[in-house]
């Protein structure tokens, strides 16, 4: 909403050397990024390299220091689900496009149909204590899809599942990308999950976060996690994290 | 089941230990009525208690109703500007260390004897617990969430409405709660500095009339009224917060 928009729009999100920092630390240091129109992008990087800090400043939630940040209108994705606990699932589903001004019956019959073709039908009155980590995920990510801004921002939308079913969202986040084509900037630190979803995984440098590698990942879906490219990939992005 | 069960005897308990003590030679009666004498005056003044406490329960539910208008309104107000909440928070503060027993008679020379007054000192006494409770919960919302209403562009309305508003309900109910069962003892004060009825009346007039059993009468009475508002509260908060109970329970 707040971030500057260029038009005509070539590329939903360009950064062009980006430094933020919080009183005397650095979390990002001349950090320049490019996504094309329905890229997914992935950034992998230690814990505090600023890969959140990246994402706040693409949704318009904070200001660059230096550098600019051209980006079409986004949906942000948080950590934890947050979703709403007096509300129903179709509810919290719908609270995005209240908040745009939909009214509320709208918003709900609009996000029904949604329910049904990403596996939650029959949950749409479920409170989010009824319901899974999994699927408590789920309702989030409808949630960021709604609106239908052409960028999604996932921060680690897998990172408090366990992993068994953090691998059975990532297979349903791949088949909902490919069914639901967006621009997407995902953080995460799992390499395999980046290497999993993404056409290209950014490594940032531990604090301040610089870009240090910038990797295509050109394998079909669906990915097979255990292939030897796969693996030479995983191989490429963890020299680059330096281990 | 069990802890209605528990409750239940620790009354019967304290209403045997009462009865002991007001049997004891040594206490007079005119001090201490027995549950006996009690029953017995709650049976035989029966129509003059419960037309008086009807007259309070008026005052205390006319009271706490105004001080919940207020107090929510204060709250939220207080809530939306900080310049406000920042010059406003000592007064509501000294608010509540005024000594009502002092007030209670000005404030009847400023209303006259009818309700005005009693009701001003319910709501004086109320206010306080409900706009603390509810400014609490209003700010209680995760900052994360905050920052997700930004993203999805929510305006400062839809913020109060959708996410602080339904999170703060649990802190009014606990003020609410705080609110109902000082509220009684605001309504005796006003009593006290003047009143033509009300069971906070009659306990003083039977206390001077040496009453006893009358006065423990409407004690009881009193009390049983502060009791039953109190699970009103709760008894409603259960219906309007049936999230907060379900995360209580898992």
């Amino acid at each position: 909403m707040q971030t500057q928009t260029e038009a005509p729009v070539k590329e939903p999100l360009h950064i062009s050397d980006v430094t933020r920092r919080y009183g005397r630390v650095t979390a990002l240091e001349g950090v320049g990024l490019r996504v094309g129109r329905g890229e997914v992008v992935a950034v992998v990087g230690p814990s505090g390299c600023g890969k959140s800090t990246l994402l706040e400043l693409i949704a318009g939630l904070q200001r660059p220091d230096e550098g600019t940040v051209m980006a079409a209108e986004a949906s942000y994705m948080p950590q934890r689900d947050l979703l709403l606990p007096w509300r129903d699932a179709l509810a919290n589903a719908a609270l995005a496009l209240e908040c745009e001004g939909v009214p509320r019956s709208e918003a709900r019959r609009r996000a029904e149909p949604l329910f049904e073709r990403f596996g939650l039908a029959e949950f749409e009155r479920a409170r989010p204590a009824e319901l899974s980590g999994g699927m408590r995920q789920r309702v989030a990510f409808l949630r960021t899809l709604l609106p239908g801004r052409p960028v999604l921002l996932l921060d680690e939308p897998f990172g408090s599942l366990d992993s068994i079913t953090r691998a059975s969202m990532q297979r349903w986040l791949a088949d909902a990308l490919a069914r639901e084509p967006r621009t997407v900037v995902l953080v995460t630190h799992d390499v395999d999950e980046a290497i999993f979803l993404a056409n290209r995984v950014v490594v940032l440098s531990p604090r301040p976060g610089r870009v240090v590698a910038d990797i295509e990942v050109d394998l079909d879906q669906p990915r097979d996690v255990t292939s030897p490219e796969f693996g030479a990939l995983k191989r490429r992005a963890l020299e680059a994290l330096g281990l | 089941m069990r802890r209605y069960l528990g409750a239940a005897g620790l009354l019967v308990l304290f209403v045997l230990a009462w009865q002991g003590v007001a049997s004891l030679d040594a206490v007079d009666d005119l001090t201490l009525a027995s549950p006996t004498e009690t029953f017995d005056a709650l049976r035989d003044d029966w129509s003059l208690l419960i037309d008086n406490a009807a007259t309070t329960l008026v005052e205390v539910l006319l009271g706490l109703a105004i001080a919940t208008a207020c107090g929510v309104f204060f709250a939220v107000a207080m809530h939306l500007f900080r310049p406000l909440r920042d010059a406003a928070y000592p007064l509501l503060v000294a608010s509540q260390a005024i000594p009502i027993v002092v007030l209670a008679p000005i404030f009847v020379l400023a209303f006259d004897y009818g309700i005005g007054p009693k009701l001003a000192i319910v709501a004086l006494i109320c206010f306080f617990p409900i706009t603390v409770n509810l400014l609490d919960g209003l700010r209680s919302v995760e900052p994360d969430l905050l920052k997700l209403m930004r993203s999805m562009g929510a305006s400062r309305a839809r913020t109060l409405r959708s996410a602080e508003l339904p999170s703060a309900l649990p802190f009014l109910f606990s003020g609410l709660k705080v609110a109902a069962t000082v509220s009684v003892i605001g309504a005796v004060f006003g009593e006290w500095a003047g009143a033509e009825e009300g069971l906070g009346r009659l306990v003083l007039l039977g206390n001077n009339q040496l009453q006893t059993p009358r006065v423990y009468a409407g004690i009881v009475l009193l009390t049983l009224m502060a009791v039953a508002l109190f699970a009103l509260v709760a008894l409603a908060e259960r219906f309007a917060c049936p999230w907060n109970r379900k995360e209580q329970a898992v």
